[in-house]
């Protein structure tokens, strides 16, 4: 097991009432790093001097009577597809090896306003397409319980990190689980919020309409207070809501009663190891327990999701990463002509998961292939936001296992990319949907391992999921 | 090659045009729209491509694109930008924001000033790419030693401005393409320059034989730089693909390249060959549905246009449409319009407008002015040449014109002092005047330029020649 410090708001509250330093604290979570990072390859890039800059300022301003924040002092780690201002910034991929943004995203601009301190860039898997940080170009990170089985991915550096207290909070992606489920197979809270409502500014495009930032955490309402922070409407992002984000933190105590909870029967049976669905029944117990009204429910379209989520997801990951052709930044393969270095740039820099879903997707696109492949992806996606919709009508949040199984030893699934895809079977539906859903640690699986349970919600359901992922979190006190 | 027989053949043709819209940033960034510049100054995250940065569309341009739309007689709809992708050096993203199923303009249409209606199948809204620059190997991309990109142009606004395939000679071309600038410029929506990239003509050719039902195969032709080029481009065209047809041939669908030097067009790429652009709507932007009462604003801020003003002042000063062109075009109709309603003599007004009012400076001039110095020449007080001077004088200083005709000492001549100089010089050239009864008509201009040099200009020349014609008998 690992060993994780005090959370994110206890870090705060102490260095916001002057007991404890915001060096001090950073310190100690570096000293937790130097200790294990070799093991785990959680970073890609560690920022200790910006991070000492940092902390000190948050010091220098309690020190001076001013507030640093609600995230005064707090370490977090960033997905390596934030941009960083000055900051390399890689996704894992050896085309952009070295390459530093000249800005921040905006995300990373507020959690910096919040008085968070950034201690470095973590792994994931190449431009966020995997569910292992196998496909990591710089190696992959290890779990912390169980340094032979992968973190999940593709956010893995992020789970990792916090679960193995590097950071009390990180930041990952989720297109389609990427935050989800490296949260569960590691054993924290991640969170994936509403479609627009946070800023996805300065993070590097995967599949933009699937894409969003979320917080990882050791509680239900550090992740709860980070959303708060990175969420709200931002212009920059023309898909971002025009709202802010849903207050959390003063519901987290309502609890469930009277609460409609479904468990959704597609994700309890075939494909899902025994164990973690006996996790997810122990959830919805312990939910009706606390007053929630607990049933089965079906959301038929949900058994199309990984079909149509390898169809648009590849398709917008075609265009996105056109952009990475050698001629204005990041690395280069000098060849004769223009068309040939770009070529022989994109040979060299991409990796074999990021060239398959680049083929996959222009394919899909294709003169004469739109309408049955990229069209009718599109038209699944509205029977799955359809089918949501109707247990939604009558249900406040859904439940289901977040992963399928637990932590996978690392190489088990690496050259099998179908049976690789299967674990977002379980996440990939509220994408594409656009819905909010988190993960919540709810004990072990028969081989001692993290399992997480999914609360699902519908769009700017948050309020309800994290009273829900609260109760869940309780009931294992 | 020879002139088409164009008894036998019908020439066909489209016109896109590209107009970069007169915004001050770009469509989808804060950088600077601004023509020059040193190379990749007019840069920031999006227009390079930066990974993590996202397209935030540009209001003002979009109220551009509603305000030529509307021009346009086109329908102002619910619109998607797309990308279209391909990979080139000088196309930051490797993709161009564009509008493809839905654009922002559809189906209108723009009068020539003939009053030929053209329509227009769409105007939509997308980004301009970079500039590349070929060094070595006769500055084409593929036998080049190396590439210069120049990223300032590129994320500029475009405007695309498809029209149908209703012009048939290359004088039909160039004015469709000049009413367009117009308006474009009436509206503010561009500066309409050809020199500056900022207006920039692709044109689509095919012929057929007279009355044939089916289009030929077309043509599109690019790197027509001016409005002469256009009807070059045209005609060498359209003589290219009869001779085709005429040998035997086949027109084959491919986009040329017109070549100013040589004046050809030569093939640039098939269109057999062409790229799949694999359109898809853009996820990282929303579809665009301007508020109608938005739209209905932009209507009714609209200025004048070009061919409503063209009627106007036709049907105001009675003139036929076409006579009023080049007064529109230069803006003197206002001018006209002042003096007519304070009384000048409509056909003299338009007269004067369309040949000695070419000075810009024209527009600043005095309606009432204007007005009196018609009534003046009108009322017989000054000659047409005196008229004209005066009128000059009037553009470059100002003032009154009866004091200029005075200061010119421009007195309307004595009847008496006239009949007196005519009689004498019919006497002193007893030749000239025996041909000129004998109706020897090119014999006028003889004693009248003798009246003339006489009165130092003062003489009417018509009342001149009223006054040979009396005396003949």
């Amino acid at each position: 097991m690992s060993a994780t410090g005090p959370d994110a708001r206890a870090i705060a509250a102490a260095v916001r009432a002057g007991e404890r330093t915001a060096a001090e604290v950073l310190e100690e979570h570096l000293g937790r790093i130097a200790a294990r990072e070799a093991e785990l390859h959680a970073f890609n890039h560690l920022t200790e001097d910006a991070a000492r800059a940092a902390a000190a300022a948050v010091d220098a301003a309690v020190a001076a009577g001013q507030d640093p924040g609600p995230l005064a002092g707090v370490p977090v780690a960033l997905k390596d597809n934030l941009c960083t201002r000055g900051v390399p910034t890689t996704c894992s991929s050896r085309i952009l090896e070295g390459w530093c943004p000249p800005y921040d995203a905006t995300v990373v601009t507020r959690l910096a306003a919040a008085g968070a301190v950034a201690v470095g860039k973590t792994n994931l898997d190449e431009f966020a397409m995997g569910s292992s940080t196998e496909n990591s170009a710089f190696g992959p990170t290890r779990n912390p319980h169980d340094t032979t089985r992968v973190p999940g991915g593709s956010s893995g550096g992020s789970a990792a990190a916090v679960a193995a207290g590097f950071a009390p909070l990180s930041l990952g992606s989720d297109t389609g689980g990427s935050i989800r489920q490296p949260a569960a197979l590691c054993g924290v809270v991640g969170v994936k919020p509403t479609y627009g409502l946070v800023s996805r500014y300065g993070l590097v495009a995967f599949g933009s309409s699937l894409d969003q930032i979320g917080p990882f955490a050791t509680t239900v309402a550090d992740a709860a207070l980070v959303c708060e922070v990175i969420g709200g409407h931002d212009p920059a992002d023309s898909t971002s809501l025009p709202e802010a984000f849903p207050e959390l933190t003063p519901h987290l105590a309502d609890g469930v009663d009277g609460l409609r909870v479904g468990v959704i029967a597609e994700m309890m049976g075939e494909g899902i190891s025994p164990d973690v669905a006996a996790r997810v029944r122990s959830a919805a117990e312990a939910l009706a327990s606390a007053g929630a009204v607990v049933e089965e429910v079906s959301v038929p379209a949900v058994t199309h999701g990984l079909s149509a989520y390898y169809l648009v997801a590849p398709a917008e990951a075609s265009s996105n990463l056109a952009r990475y052709d050698g001629v204005r930044y990041g690395n280069r393969v000098d060849a004769p002509t223009a068309g040939e270095m770009m070529e022989a740039t994109r040979t060299a820099g991409f990796g074999d998961e990021v060239k398959r879903r680049i083929m996959l997707g222009t394919y899909a696109l294709s003169a004469g292939y739109y309408d049955a492949f990229y069209g009718k992806a599109l038209k699944v996606r509205t029977l799955i936001r359809e089918d949501f919709d109707r247990a939604y009508a009558s249900h406040d949040v859904l439940l289901s296992p977040t992963s399928p199984t637990t932590a996978f030893p690392l190489g088990a699934k690496v050259d099998d990319p179908l049976t690789m895809y299967l674990n977002d079977v379980c996440t990939i539906p509220t994408n594409l949907a656009g819905h909010p859903a988190m993960s919540v640690p709810y004990g072990t699986g028969d081989d001692g391992l993290p399992v997480g349970v999914q609360v699902l919600a519908p769009a700017r359901g948050e309020v309800a999921m994290f009273r829900t992922a609260a109760v869940l979190e309780g009931s294992l006190r | 090659m020879t002139g088409i027989d164009l008894d036998r053949w019908e020439v066909v043709i489209g016109l896109e045009v590209h107009a970069e819209l007169a915004t001050r940033t770009k469509l989808f960034s804060a950088a600077p729209n601004e023509f020059g510049g040193a190379p990749n100054t007019h840069i920031d995250p999006l227009t390079l491509g930066l990974p993590g940065s996202l397209p935030v569309l540009n209001e003002h341009a979009v109220e551009l694109a509603i305000r030529v739309g509307l021009a346009l007689n086109c329908t102002v709809q619910r619109s998607v930008f797309a990308r279209k992708n391909y990979f080139y050096p000088d196309q930051p993203k490797n993709y161009q924001i564009s509008q493809y199923e839905l654009p922002i303009n559809v189906d209108g249409w723009l009068e020539l000033p003939s009053g030929q209606q053209v329509g227009i199948e769409r105007a939509h809204l997308e980004e301009d790419t970079g500039k590349s620059t070929h060094v070595g190997g006769g500055g084409r991309i593929h036998e080049a030693e190396y590439s210069l990109v120049d990223l300032n142009r590129a994320g500029v606004p475009l405007l695309e401005i498809v029209g149908r395939p209703d012009l048939r000679t290359g004088e039909e071309a160039r004015a469709y393409v000049s009413e367009l600038r117009a308006i474009l410029v009436a509206v503010g929506a561009s500066d309409g320059k050809m020199e500056e990239g900022s207006l920039r003509v692709d044109c689509n050719v095919s012929v057929r034989e007279r009355g044939a039902a089916e289009l030929g195969t077309r043509c599109e032709i690019k790197n027509i730089n001016s409005l002469r080029s256009l009807g070059r481009a045209i005609d060498y065209e359209a003589a290219r693909q009869v001779d085709l047809i005429t040998a035997g041939d086949r027109v084959v669908q491919q986009t040329r390249h017109w070549n100013e030097d040589d004046g050809r067009t030569h093939t640039l790429r098939s269109k057999e060959e062409a790229d799949d652009y694999r359109y898809f709507p853009d996820p990282d932007l929303v579809t665009l549905d301007p508020d109608p009462s938005w739209i209905e604003r932009v209507r009714l801020a609209l200025p004048p246009l070009p061919a409503a003003r063209r009627h106007r002042l036709a049907e105001t000063a009675g003139v036929p449409l076409e006579q009023t062109a080049l007064i529109v075009e230069r803006g003197l109709d206002e001018l006209c319009l002042a003096a007519v309603a304070a009384g000048a003599d409509p056909a003299r007004t338009i007269t004067h407008a369309e040949h000695n009012l070419s000075d810009e400076r024209a527009r600043a001039l005095d309606p009432a002015a204007f007005a009196a110095l018609v009534g003046m020449e009108v009322g017989g007080q000054l000659t047409a040449t005196q008229a004209k001077a005066v009128l000059a004088e009037l553009v470059e200083q100002g003032g009154d014109p009866v004091a200029i005709a005075a200061a010119r000492g421009y007195e309307a001549m004595d009847d008496a002092e006239l009949e007196g100089l005519v009689d004498g010089l019919i006497a002193e050239h007893p030749e000239e005047w025996a041909r000129f009864c004998d109706g020897d008509g090119k014999i006028t201009g003889f004693f009248v330029g003798k009246v003339m040099k006489a009165t130092q200009g003062k003489a009417d020349g018509k009342a001149v020649t009223a006054l040979l014609n009396s005396r003949k008998g």
